[in-house]
């Protein structure tokens, strides 16, 4: 469980997060959805240590994250696995080598060994068969399946994506949701997911927390949702034609 | 003030390179010597044709700037290996690396941070600066001295080709010559400077590519900031070092 309290976060005197507290639990994909510039990548960035917050704290099962000194985050870090929307994979290394690199850094696993859960990995995310291509020679929904399994590689308690569908057609879209809750209820991992996309929110969103204008606008169930009455809720969920014209037809039963 | 703070960056830096115990030494022994190959011996071609054809310049330079009957003509010889030793391999052949090798590292770390690989280097615990930027400095250092060795050799050589093709020398002056009056710690100095180059051309643009922001447009300023600076520095260490160590 992820545990973040009364954080704020500014840059050169603008604020971006304002007091923003929310549970992230242990087992559930928790989504942070919210318009571009509303804060949701600077929040994950906070929560990860990639940013300092100005005030509050970041809690990890307990241990207090904004305060630990590096050494201390370092430890944390490694329970941490985290997909990035370019997926953020080695250019220089084969999808192989990718999976391999926490391993070959963290742990004391023989050759062998890693072979295995490199394999491992590779066969959760589908990838069977692929470790000796580069990423330059798979396609986007690939290397998002890639990220995945680098990011599963150590066991983490903590899944961090960045909007993972970004980029990707809807079937792939699909795809990568169904393997993140997965792995989310396969592993019991605390998942964090930011995206714009309702589909997802719809598919994977366990506990959903609105971000609007850097502060916690609105948190609740993917039911609750398209039920919820909230002006700001409804412009963002209902801002496409497709989503509009759903809506008038469930209204209309 | 911007200088002052990125001279205190670039120094935290380093000691976030130097100061941090690696996560694992077989791994960065296995990456420094990647970037030998990388870094050095794929400079091997650019530096023998630049020596080979810069020590015939010197030479024939040389040769038809002497025409008094009293200077000897093995000063052609004596002259171009001076040249050569002293200036031209360690500073000239450093300065064109820091183009080649710096513009590289530079964008390589660039494109590393804007494509956010740094940041999940970071996530996963890794020290990234440290594993990124530590086996590019060690290869470097160790592998730039041998390439200016290889340099002064090409450099004599494409003297003495080329003053005995144009018959402005003969081979046995040419030979007294480099052989004449020869200081041993002309080379030691050469290469101590060749280390600090070395150092110089890769620290300063792996900091830019590591700080470097705002996608290929900040990935492309990155590029030619740490080529400029690290020209500028090279220029000015050879001014200090030749002062503590010749003078």
């Amino acid at each position: 469980m992820i545990e973040v309290k009364n954080i704020s976060k500014s840059f050169s005197g603008t604020q971006i997060l304002s007091d923003i507290s929310v549970v992230f639990e242990q087992g559930k994909t928790n989504l942070i959805i919210g318009q571009s510039g509303s804060g949701k990548s600077v929040l994950t960035k906070c929560i990860v240590g990639l940013h300092e917050v100005d005030q509050g704290e970041v809690i990890y099962d307990g241990r207090v994250f904004s305060s630990m000194s590096q050494k201390e985050r370092k430890e944390v870090r490694k329970e941490i696995g985290m997909l990035f929307q370019g997926s953020a994979l080695f250019d220089s290394k084969t999808v192989e080598e990718n999976v391999r690199f926490p391993l070959d850094l963290f742990t004391k696993m023989s050759a062998e060994e890693k072979k295995e859960r490199v394999n491992y990995c590779l066969n959760v995310v589908n990838l069977d068969n692929k470790n000796h291509l580069f990423p330059s020679e798979i396609s986007g929904g690939m290397q998002k399946r890639v990220a995945i399994a680098r990011a599963i590689s150590m066991n983490p308690k903590y899944l961090f994506c960045d909007e993972p569908n970004s980029g990707l057609d809807p079937k792939t879209s699909i795809v990568i949701d169904n393997l993140i809750r997965e792995i989310t209820y396969k592993y019991n991992i605390t998942t964090v997911v930011i995206t714009h996309d309702m589909n997802s929110v719809i598919e994977i969103g366990d506990h959903i927390t609105f971000i609007y204008k850097g502060e916690n606008w609105w948190q609740g169930s993917k039911e609750e949702i398209i039920t919820t009455d909230n002006k700001e809720i409804n412009e963002f969920v209902y801002a496409s034609k497709f989503m509009k014209t759903l809506k008038d037809k469930l209204s209309a039963g | 003030m911007n200088l002052v703070f990125h001279i205190g960056r670039y120094f935290l830096m380093l000691k976030s390179i130097f100061f941090a115990k690696p996560e694992k030494l077989s791994i960065y022994r296995k990456e420094t010597f990647r970037e030998i190959d990388s870094l050095g011996l794929n400079s091997l071609g650019i530096v023998a044709i630049i020596s080979v054809f810069m020590g015939a310049v010197i030479t024939l330079q040389t040769a038809s700037n002497i025409d008094s009957a009293w200077i000897p003509k093995y000063t052609v010889g004596f002259t171009a290996r001076q040249s050569i030793i002293l200036e031209f391999s360690p500073t000239i052949i450093c300065l064109i690396l820091a183009g080649k090798i710096g513009s590289s590292i530079a964008s390589e770390i660039g494109l590393m941070r804007v494509t956010e690989q740094i940041d999940a280097m970071d996530i996963m615990g890794v020290n990234s600066a440290g594993y990124i930027i530590l086996p590019k400095i060690l290869a470097s250092v160790f592998i730039l001295p041998f390439l200016v060795i290889f340099s002064m050799f090409l450099g004599v050589f494409g003297g003495w080709l080329v003053g005995i093709g144009t018959g402005v020398i003969s081979s046995t002056d040419y030979i007294y010559g480099i052989q004449f009056a020869f200081e041993p710690f002309s080379v030691t100095y050469a290469l101590i400077k060749t280390a600090v180059f070395a150092f110089i051309i890769t620290s300063i643009p792996a900091y830019h590519g590591y700080y470097a922001s705002g996608g290929a447009l900040g990935v492309g300023r990155s590029s030619t900031k740490g080529v400029v600076y690290s020209s500028i520095l090279i220029l000015i260490a050879n001014y200090i070092l030749t002062q503590l160590l010749l003078i």
